[in-house]
């Protein structure tokens, strides 16, 4: 494929996605509401993400601690760690590790099941049955992973935080109270919020785009795959890239 | 028996994709209590036509008829009032793999915002497997069922509108002759029983013979022949004996 027809192929999908997300704006504002199917959804995208999102936040929480600490020893800066370790994690790591790891287990689900129901045609059997596909699948997806991803990053820096813990009393000796007091002074409004904030967007990116390439599946059982796996690189891409917007954005505001 | 009333007509049809002009002026009636089959080769439009007819297609030109009403430019509210009457087999079943058969059956009840209680939902569920002969099913997941359950559970779930149309989308395609015997026996009794009228999607000529009180033989996106099946049996132009000379697959 030339490089003309890679722009061209690029543009035309970017134009989709947007054509995409546009719809499901306007269709998620409309009634009916699928509540039933949200909860479901919530409990599918939220409560069964929370042992792997709980599990990487603790390994990077440790790690990260167990990682600083020689440089902090170094420069004489130890008692320092549980605050950096807690601006790190709560301002940039924990929301975006969590983002990644969800858009690799959600996006990659939402795209694989969309691309299965649009190739068996679940999707038509659905239209014929009455019901708007893109209300019952897309809309409570996508609300689903936006509602969903500010809790899991919410829990995750709580659980990386308690890693940390454990890193920073894995080569001395510091009270939960004294950890938890110090990262809480280091941190201000400004960090939280924006970090917070962002979290909205990770969630739309990664159900928008897992929707999106699942429900426009094509070429089979082949096409499955490629949906899955492609929904997992361009969630992850956009969430670097939103990120890079946000920091941006909060420091033209700022929050920095 | 079929009567003179038609229940879905079909006027000057067109539709194509891109240079592709899969549908060239097609022209069609289905009448109360008749069994259609339309026979076609592979890529001929026959999927495009009954997809057009449920409104999963928007035609590029004509107008299709369903119960009095020209279904081109309904809104989705009353597109599924019209759908609520009418049948959908899928070539694939379409069965959702994340529910279980009772909830496959119960979805287009509840979706049709019909408004039944829980029993009688218990009922129509359970007369509608019993039906195809698989009430002992309701609580087993699609993938735990063989290709022919498969296909009688996604007939089921069809019947449980009790729809005065069924259209059949291939309906025996990928099952082995036996079981696609036994969809065909369960096809005619069930007009039988409703007395139903089906546009059956086909190129399976056993289905052909056995399943049709009409044969539309579908040739350059045209309705290019009509008859029952013996008459063209013994059709002399050749586009149309080829169908019944050659067992071609797709």
């Amino acid at each position: 494929m030339s490089n003309e027809t890679r722009l061209q192929a690029f543009l035309s999908e970017a134009g989709e996605l947007s054509r995409f997300a546009a719809r499901f704006v306007s269709q998620c504002l409309r009634p009916r509401y699928e509540v039933a199917e949200f909860i479901r959804q919530c409990y599918i995208i939220g409560y069964q993400s929370l042992p792997l999102v709980g599990l990487t936040g603790f390994i990077m929480g440790l790690v990260l601690t167990l990682q600083l600490r020689p440089s902090m020893v170094d420069y004489g800066v130890e008692s320092q760690l549980p605050a950096i370790v807690g601006i790190a994690i709560v301002r940039e790591i924990g929301p975006v590790i969590t983002a990644l790891i969800f858009a690799g287990k959600i996006g990659s689900s939402i795209g694989a099941e969309l691309g299965s129901m649009k190739v068996t045609e679940q999707i038509d059997a659905m239209e014929v049955s009455g019901t708007n596909p893109f209300k019952y699948l897309v809309v409570t997806r996508v609300m689903a992973a936006i509602c969903m991803l500010p809790i899991l990053s919410v829990l995750s820096d709580a659980i990386s935080l308690y890693g940390a813990y454990l890193g920073v009393n894995v080569r001395g000796a510091t009270s939960f109270h004294l950890f938890w007091v110090e990262v809480v002074d280091s941190l201000a409004f400004n960090d939280v919020l924006p970090a917070f904030i962002k979290t909205f967007f990770f969630g739309f990116a990664v159900g928008i785009i897992g929707c999106f390439k699942g429900y426009n599946s094509k070429k089979g059982t082949e096409g499955v795959g490629h949906s899955a796996n492609s929904a997992v690189v361009l969630s992850s891409v956009v969430i670097f890239i939103l990120d890079l917007l946000a920091v941006q954005i909060t420091d033209l505001l700022g929050f920095n | 028996m079929a009567s003179s009333e038609p229940v879905m007509k079909i006027s000057h049809l067109y539709k194509s994709f891109g240079n592709n002009h899969v549908l060239n002026d097609f022209n069609f009636e289905l009448y109360k209590g008749e069994n259609v089959v339309v026979l076609g080769k592979s890529g001929s439009g026959k999927s495009v036509l009954i997809k057009c007819i449920i409104g999963l297609l928007k035609p590029d030109q004509g107008t299709i008829e369903v119960f009095d009403q020209c279904i081109n430019d309904m809104d989705d509210a009353d597109l599924d009032k019209v759908r609520a009457r009418v049948g959908f087999l899928f070539q694939s079943n379409a069965l959702y793999d994340s529910m279980t058969v009772r909830e496959n059956l119960e979805f287009p009840l509840r979706r049709h915002w019909m408004e039944v209680s829980q029993e009688e939902v218990n009922q129509m569920v359970t007369e509608a497997l019993e039906d195809v002969g698989l009430a002992h099913t309701i609580d087993m997941m699609p993938v735990e069922l063989s290709g022919g359950m498969r296909k009688r559970i996604a007939l089921a779930r069809t019947l449980i509108l009790k729809p005065d149309i069924i259209l059949y989308d291939e309906p025996t395609t990928g099952l082995d002759s036996i079981t696609g015997s036994e969809i065909i026996s369960l096809m005619i009794e069930i007009k039988k029983k409703y007395n139903t009228s089906s546009l059956i999607i086909s190129h399976d000529m056993n289905c052909v013979r056995r399943a049709s009180d009409r044969v539309v033989v579908l040739y350059d996106g045209t309705c290019y022949a009509t008859g029952t099946y013996t008459s063209l049996q013994n059709h002399t132009d050749p586009k149309v004996k080829q169908f019944f000379e050659q067992d071609f697959k797709q």
